[in-house]
C-alpha cells in the first residue's frame, strides 16, 4: 500500500517534470534558428518638435501632421497688456511622412507673413538587434520667404532679399524609456541683413532633451547658443525654452515658456530679442494632430 | 521490483519526449480587437511562434509585441510605448498544454475540440488561462484556432480616463495557426 502510494507520487512528479521539461524544450525549439532583426528605436520624442525647434522625429510614413504653434506676447508687459495675452504670433503648419526616413513640411507664419517649406531626412536611425546604431541623425533644410510690403520701398528691392535658409543636423539618442537628448548645430543664411557688419551666415549650436514623468507626460527643454559677432545691429540673445508635452491619444499638446517670439528656425535661432532675466518670457503652445492619409497594408487573414 | 517499474516508467516518459511528435510555426496569426464606443481598434501579428508536442500535449506560444501591425502608426506607437511597454516587456508567452491531447489522432483527419490550459505572461504579469479551441488535423498538419478575451487590468495595463471610450477594457484575442511537423 505504502509502496503503491510512493510509486504514484514519484510517477506524478516525474510526469509533471516531464511536462514542464517538454514545454521548455518546445520554447527552445521556437527560439532555435531565430534570425536577429533590427529593432529601430521609436518615439525618441513625442512629436517633431522638442519645444520650439525640430526634433529627429518625422510623421510616420503616410501620415500628415497638422501643427498649430502659438506664442503669446511677453509676460513682463503687465496687466494693461494682460501679461502678453493681447499679442500673438502663430504658425500653421503641415508635415507629411513620405517614407519613414523622409518628410516634408510647410507653414505660414504671422511674423512678416512668412511662408516656409522644409525637407527633413533621417541619415541614421538608432537601433538595436541585428544592426546596432547608437544615434539617430537627421538633416533638415528649410527656405522661408517673407511676404509683407518692403520696409523701404524707395530703394531697389530684389525678390531674393525676402529669402532666408536654415540648415540643421540633429544628433539624438534615446537613453532608455525616460531620457532623450539631442544636439543640434544650425546654419542660417540670410540673403539680406540690416548692416554690413551683420553676417549673412549665422552659426548656432543647440541642445535639447526630454524627461518622461509618465508614459504620456514629459518635461522638455531646448537651448540654442548664438555665437557672438554674427548679429550685431540688433541686440539678440540665446533662445531657451522649457515646456511640457502631454499626449492624449490623438493629440500631443506642448505648453511652454520661451524667450523667442518667432516660430520658424531663422527667427528663434538668430532673432531672439527676449531675455529670461528681464522677464521677456512668452507663453506658448503647440497642438499636434496626426492624420493617417495612406493606410499601411495590414494583412487581416492568413 | 517496484524500483524497476519506476525506472521503466521514467525511461518511457523521457523516451516519449525524445521521439516526440513536435509541430511548429513561426508565422502564426494573432489578431487583437478592441471594441469601444468611440473607436474600434484591431491589430494583426503574423509572426507568432508556436509549438505543440502531440506526445505530451505541451503547447507554447511566443509573440513579439512589436510585430503587431495597426492601421494607424500612432496607435502602434502608443501600443508599444504606453500600454504593453514593449521595450521593457518585448514578448508575450504562453506555456501550457492541450489537456485532452490524447483525443487527437494525427492519422485521422478531422476537427477536434481541445481545451488548452497554462500560463500566459504579458506585460510582466503571469496568469493562468484555460480556453477552448479547435485543432484541425489535415494530411499530417495541424490548424489551430481559438478566440478568447483578455481583461487588460489583469495584466496591469491601464487605460487612462481620457481614452476610456476609445479603448475597451476587454480585448478579444483570435488565434489562427498552421503547425507543420518540426524538422528534428
Amino acid at each position: 500500500m505504502y509502496n503503491k502510494f510512493l510509486f504514484s507520487l514519484i510517477f506524478i512528479t516525474a510526469m509533471l517534470i516531464s511536462v514542464a521539461h517538454a514545454q521548455e524544450e518546445l520554447m527552445a525549439l521556437i527560439d532555435k534558428d531565430v534570425q536577429p532583426v533590427t529593432d529601430y528605436t521609436a518615439a525618441t520624442f513625442k512629436t517633431t518638435r522638442i519645444v520650439i525647434g525640430q526634433s529627429v522625429e518625422l510623421p510616420p510614413q503616410g501620415n500628415m501632421l497638422f501643427l498649430i504653434t502659438h506664442h503669446f506676447g511677453a509676460i513682463n508687459t503687465g496687466y494693461e497688456n494682460l501679461f502678453g495675452l493681447k499679442q500673438a504670433t502663430i504658425r500653421l503648419g503641415l508635415e507629411y511622412g513620405i517614407t519613414n526616413w523622409l518628410g516634408i513640411g510647410a507653414g505660414l507664419n504671422t511674423d512678416r507673413n512668412t511662408w516656409d517649406g522644409f525637407v527633413k531626412a533621417k541619415i541614421l536611425r538608432q537601433s538595436t538587434g541585428a544592426r546596432r546604431m547608437p544615434l539617430t541623425i537627421d538633416f533638415f533644410a528649410n527656405t522661408a520667404i517673407y511676404t509683407t510690403k518692403w520696409a523701404d520701398p524707395d530703394r531697389t528691392n530684389y525678390f531674393t532679399s525676402r529669402i532666408t535658409y536654415a540648415f540643421q543636423l540633429m544628433f539624438a539618442r534615446k537613453f532608455g524609456n525616460i531620457l532623450s537628448l539631442q544636439i543640434t548645430p544650425s546654419l542660417v543664411h540670410k540673403n539680406l541683413v540690416p548692416t554690413s557688419a551683420d553676417k549673412n551666415d549665422i552659426f548656432t549650436l543647440g541642445a535639447g532633451g526630454r524627461i518622461k514623468v509618465s508614459n504620456r507626460v514629459s518635461i522638455n527643454a531646448e537651448y540654442h547658443h548664438l555665437f557672438s559677432g554674427q548679429v550685431v545691429s540688433t541686440k539678440v540673445y540665446d533662445s531657451f525654452s522649457l515646456g511640457v508635452d502631454i499626449e492624449t491619444g490623438g493629440h500631443v499638446f506642448q505648453i511652454f515658456l520661451t524667450n523667442s517670439f518667432g516660430e520658424y528656425e531663422q527667427t528663434f535661432l538668430t532673432e531672439t530679442q527676449g531675455k529670461w532675466s528681464n522677464g521677456d518670457i512668452f507663453l506658448g503652445f503647440n497642438i499636434n494632430r496626426m492624420f493617417t492619409i495612406v493606410k499601411p497594408k495590414v494583412v487581416r487573414e492568413l | 521490483m517496484q524500483i524497476k517499474s519506476i525506472i521503466i516508467a521514467c525511461l518511457l516518459l523521457s523516451a516519449g519526449s525524445v521521439n516526440a511528435q513536435k509541430f511548429i510555426t513561426k508565422t502564426g496569426h494573432i489578431r487583437f480587437y478592441s471594441d469601444a464606443p468611440l473607436e474600434k481598434i484591431e491589430a494583426h501579428n503574423h509572426q507568432v511562434n508556436s509549438a505543440l508536442d502531440l506526445s505530451t500535449g505541451g503547447f507554447v506560444f511566443k509573440v513579439l509585441l512589436k510585430s503587431f501591425e495597426f492601421e494607424k502608426a500612432l496607435m502602434q506607437e502608443h501600443f508599444n510605448e504606453n500600454y504593453v511597454e514593449s521595450d521593457k516587456y518585448p514578448t508575450a508567452t504562453f506555456l501550457g498544454k492541450v489537456t485532452n491531447f490524447k483525443d487527437l489522432d494525427i492519422a485521422k483527419d478531422g476537427v477536434y475540440d481541445v481545451t488548452v490550459e497554462g500560463k500566459l505572461t504579458l506585460h510582466g504579469v503571469t496568469r493562468p488561462v484555460n480556453e477552448k479551441g479547435t485543432i484541425e488535423v489535415k494530411q499530417g498538419k495541424l490548424h489551430g484556432k481559438a478566440r478568447f478575451n483578455l481583461v487588460l487590468a489583469d495584466y496591469k495595463i491601464s487605460i487612462p480616463g481620457a481614452v476610456g471610450n476609445n479603448i475597451s477594457k476587454t480585448i478579444e484575442i483570435s488565434v489562427d495557426i498552421n503547425l507543420d511537423k518540426a524538422n528534428m
